[in-house]
């Protein structure tokens, strides 16, 4: 791996801040002693199993525990009726007809996918209760399938929810500019049929779990889990349950990967509370690997239709319009948010005034969607990406120089996009450079010659992608204005303790992401001390005051909101220590300054009072103190300056942040199978103030590891009775050591001058590697019938039939000039 | 010979240089035993098939994926699991030191079975090529760090004279 480092010069930079401090929280990892949620154990706890259903559809009849429940050691079951009588269906985000679906924490009447939960059991053991599932009769009667979003609004398809009208859950047109001028004015009009980005997920190595205990005395339930959006669950689960939110106590410790799809667990956590209340005693549950390949968190599938392009005849990009239509699944736990997420990025990276997309989202009988690493923008951007490059091939413009002309340029930024989202900062044209000039680019003829001597073709891509952070969660109300969500929000706490001890504590929900280190970094800045003074609490306790709504690790923002959390309730702290140590030494307290763990006076090293001094004064050794000392114990709520957006044109600010990421790859495939290999990457990252460098960096490789599976073998494919033919790591190709290609990074450093640390939330990536993938093949191919590539997953097999039959996704498009 | 089949068995399984001897049902799985009954919960659960490596542990000095071993299989054996490696007094291992100055970690999650199957590796072959060390880990998955920075760890923990 080379790194390159071409750092800006104006970044402000402390002791630790900037530095690859190695991370607080390797040494317990690597010694086993993490603590994930299935680690966690309680006297007398039952473990529970679902029983789910092997039909994608179907109405529910009769169902009987009764032979479950004479297993010796089973405690008892829970079942869709009891469901029913004990909560209120789950709050729903969409306005009508999506809003009127009916969403319990058990299948209630029917059953919509294959592998949802249907039935609890509780055992004493794993093993006993997976047997005393199997013993639980469920009378089922099959319904017709429909798995084809495409398909879901016909006339004659199969309805999931009844009270929904339909399978349609929300449609939307956003426009913005002039389209039609844009198109009158174009001299070149490309039309691209279908486009179709496919289903996969991150799929953490950890599943989803919790252990749940219920407090018969205070009525309040304790949800040991790793649910990575904690304030997003409770919101869920309070309402539906008829209970306050003081009622859930949700902690979390060492989470064994999220992506976004730890977000929607918020069903199962409300079955093991209401098995923990009825059985009284605590309730484990891990999910098996198949049962989340099943029913977990599957990554938004959407198809874009009749797309058209203006293109001014130097190559200027006009505008695009296009329609798409994304599949839900079969519940909307956290849609139909896709139907905005996207517009955080609409033109992409590119300087195009004028873009209309018909949005439309259907419910079909497969696992229900949520947020994936990317969300809804992945599948965005590579639109706009394979619009780029379907252009460039068939106008024949050159794909970098088609990118560097329409890249909003930097000397535009802060850019509004048409939208009313503000890019931050970045230098899109220099970062394009950058990967160039790894990849070794201006050599690559002469190695697609080379490769055409030994019987390959060699094909190079670009993926160009932005990275969007800190959600204005007033986007919500663009897809339904009844909702009261707007803004964001997260908290810290820093508190000097009785030894002076730092101790933090954040509301974010870290899955790898080294919060703690981080967090000790900005601390230890400001307060003067050492990162190794410095003390963050492990994972999330919702009782802790550093609780708000939005709290949980998610959206690529922690560097903003927890870091500006962290940041602001240092502030307050170093303020305090400073007061405390000038009524001490009765001086002002602008004579007082903060270093290597003492408050002394500036200029007289000798007037020094350590940090355990202070702690002890304000906690353990107060008497005679003549005035109310501060508490040393500070708490700051970060709110990024947003307004709601203006609902009518669909307009205004929707993230903070724009992280970007231009990748890169050379690729050589063997014209008789298909069969291709990625021989060079390059992924050039820029978030602006790296606060850890290393720590970016792995999140830059992270992300890539993602995009280049999820390009090659990863799919969540559904036969067409709605059978997941993928559920497992058999079936479901993860990337292994041996199938990473070399890589090669860089980072460049655009400060946000919109955050408190010049940092911007990154680790999502965008699906750089998916799009640069999608290229390069495309590019290979053009000594081969020139094919188009139109699907975002290129397993071996789909690149065999364009080779055998590039004519046949030709007729995908068609040019038009005037 | 018994004409009923045994569900449960008396076992002694040496974990970490300590002998355990329980009473265990027949079905239980090597990794739910450790994890379970022992509490040593750094071996980790992923996949249920096999695929992903979490659960990696030695087994008379083989590396084996402890949830594809029946506890009952281990009777009379020795067993190392992660929480086996480092010194009595906490020193790390080479590896594990390597894995954190590489970053060869971020959730954590796959990093006991890596660990594992690295150690194994190092014990046969102190100084593995990079390919070497990509052969010997392609059973075991991770999620968060696309290997490049773990392979690293591994071919430098070689290279400084083995774990």
């Amino acid at each position: 791996m080379t790194a390159v480092e071409t750092e800006a010069g104006t970044l402000q930079k402390g002791a630790a801040m900037g530095q690859s401090v190695p991370r607080k929280e390797d040494n317990r990892l690597v010694q086993g002693q993490g603590v994930f949620v299935d680690d966690v154990k309680r006297h007398g706890m039952g473990y529970l199993h679902f029983v789910r259903s092997p039909y994608a559809h179907a109405k529910i009849g009769s169902i009987d525990v009764s032979s479950a429940l004479e297993l010796p050691g089973v405690y008892g079951t829970l079942t869709g009726d009891e469901v029913a009588i004990l909560t209120d269906p789950f709050f729903q985000i969409a306005a009508p007809p999506g809003g009127h679906v009916k969403d319990y924490a058990l299948a209630v009447g029917k059953v919509r996918y294959l592998g949802e939960p249907v039935v609890a059991v509780v055992a004493e053991t794993r093993e006993l209760a997976r047997d005393a599932a199997e013993l639980v009769w469920v009378d089922y009667e099959p319904l017709a399938v429909v798995v084809d979003a495409r398909r879901a609004g016909d006339d004659d398809a199969p309805v999931l929810h009844e009270e929904a009208g339909g399978n349609m859950s929300y449609t939307g047109v956003w426009e913005w500019g002039d389209v039609d001028a844009a198109f009158a004015e174009a001299d070149h009009v490309v039309t691209i049929k279908e486009l179709h980005f496919d289903r996969f997920n991150s799929t953490p190595l950890e599943t989803d779990g919790a252990l749940v205990e219920y407090n018969r005395g205070t009525g309040q339930w304790t949800i040991t889990t790793n649910n990575q959006f904690p304030g997003f669950a409770a919101i869920m689960m309070g309402p539906a349950m008829r209970v306050g939110l003081d009622k859930l106590r949700i902690v979390t410790q060492d989470i064994g990967g999220g992506f976004g799809n730890k977000i929607t667990s918020h069903p199962q956590l409300v079955t093991c509370c209401l098995l923990a209340r009825k059985l009284n005693r605590p309730i484990q549950w891990t999910e098996w690997r198949t049962e989340f390949h099943q029913s977990m968190s599957h990554g938004n599938e959407r198809w874009f239709h009749d797309t058209e392009v203006a293109v001014k005849a130097d190559g200027t990009l006009l505008g695009f319009r296009s329609k798409a239509i994304d599949d839900a699944g079969a519940y909307l736990r956290y849609e139909p948010l896709g139907g905005v997420i996207w517009a955080q990025v609409a033109p992409g990276m590119y300087g195009w005034r004028n873009l209309r997309l018909e949005f439309t989202q259907m419910m079909t009988n497969k696992a229900p969607v949520s947020p994936n690493r990317g969300y809804s923008r992945m599948q965005h951007l590579w639109f706009t990406e394979r619009i780029i490059d379907i252009v460039a091939q068939e106008l024949g413009f050159d794909p970098v120089e088609i990118r560097k002309k329409n890249y909003v340029q930097p000397e535009q930024m802060p850019y509004e996009t048409p939208n009313g989202c503000v890019y931050d900062s970045g230098d899109y044209p220099r970062s394009l450079d950058l990967v160039l000039e790894l990849i070794g680019y201006d050599r690559i003829e002469e190695r697609r010659h080379d490769a055409a001597a030994r019987g390959k073709l060699l094909g190079f891509g670009i993926g160009s992608t932005l990275d969007s952070g800190t959600n204005n969660f007033g986007q919500s109300q663009l897809l339904n204005p009844e909702l009261q969500f707007s803004g964001n929000n997260e908290v810290a706490t820093v508190k000097l303790d009785i030894f002076g001890e730092v101790v933090v504590t954040l509301g974010t929900t870290p899955q790898g992401q080294g919060h703690e280190t981080t967090a000790s970094q900005v601390v230890a800045d400001i307060l003067g001390c050492s990162v190794d003074q410095v003390h963050v609490r492990a994972g999330h306790d919702s009782y802790w005051n550093s609780n708000a709504g939005f709290s949980g690790t998610y959206a690529s923002q922690f560097a903003v909101t927890g870091l500006g959390a962290a940041k602001g309730a240092a502030d307050l702290l170093a303020a305090e220590m400073k007061l405390l140590a000038s009524m001490v030494f009765q001086c002002s307290p602008d004579d007082i300054e903060l270093a290597e763990g003492f408050a002394r006076i500036k200029g007289n090293p000798e007037a020094a009072l350590p940090f355990m001094a202070l702690g002890a004064i304000v906690n353990a050794n107060n008497a005679g103190f003549p005035v109310d000392p501060p508490t040393l114990n500070c708490r700051y709520v970060y709110r990024p300056p947003f307004d709601v957006p203006d609902k009518e044109r669909k307009f205004g600010k929707l993230t903070l942040t724009y992280a970007m990421q231009i990748h890169g790859c050379v690729l050589e495939i063997d014209p008789e199978t298909g069969v291709y290999e990625i021989v060079d990457y390059a992924a050039v990252d820029d978030c602006g103030v790296r606060i850890n460098p290393q720590i970016v960096e792995g999140q830059v490789m992270g992300a890539t590891a993602h995009a280049i599976g999820a390009a090659i073998w990863e799919t969540f494919s559904y036969d067409e009775e709605g059978n997941l033919l993928t559920p497992n790591f058999y079936d479901y190709h993860v990337p292994h050591a041996l199938d990473m290609p070399p890589l090669k990074t860089a980072a460049i450093e655009s400060p946000s001058p919109f955050t408190p640390l010049g940092t911007k939330g990154m680790g999502e990536g965008g699906g750089g590697g998916i799009h640069c993938i999608c290229a390069a093949i495309q590019d290979a191919l053009r000594a081969a019938g020139k094919p188009i590539v139109s699907d975002s997953h290129n397993p071996y097999h789909r690149v065999w039939e364009l080779l055998q039959h590039p004519e046949r996704s030709r007729e995908n498009v068609e040019v038009r000039s005037t | 010979m018994s004409t009923t089949p045994t569900t449960s068995r008396t076992v002694s399984i040496d974990v970490n240089g300590t002998t355990y001897e329980r009473d265990l049902p027949a079905s239980r799985l090597l990794v739910h035993f450790l994890r379970d009954d022992l509490d040593l919960t750094g071996t980790h659960v992923g996949c249920d098939t096999g695929s992903c490596g979490a659960c990696t542990v030695h087994l008379d000095g083989l590396a084996v994926k402890s949830c594809s071993v029946l506890a009952v299989q281990a009777d009379g054996a020795s067993v190392r699991t992660v929480e086996g490696l480092a010194g009595d007094s906490g020193e790390l291992t080479a590896l594990q030191q390597s894995f954190k100055d590489h970053h060869g970690l971020q959730c954590g999650y796959c990093t006991p079975g890596m660990l594992m199957s690295a150690t194994a590796l190092l014990e046969r072959n102190p100084h593995p090529t990079e390919h070497e060390v990509k052969v010997a880990l392609q059973g075991n998955l991770c999620r968060c760090t696309g290997y490049w920075n773990i392979v690293e760890a591994v071919v430098a923990a070689g290279k400084g004279g083995g774990s």
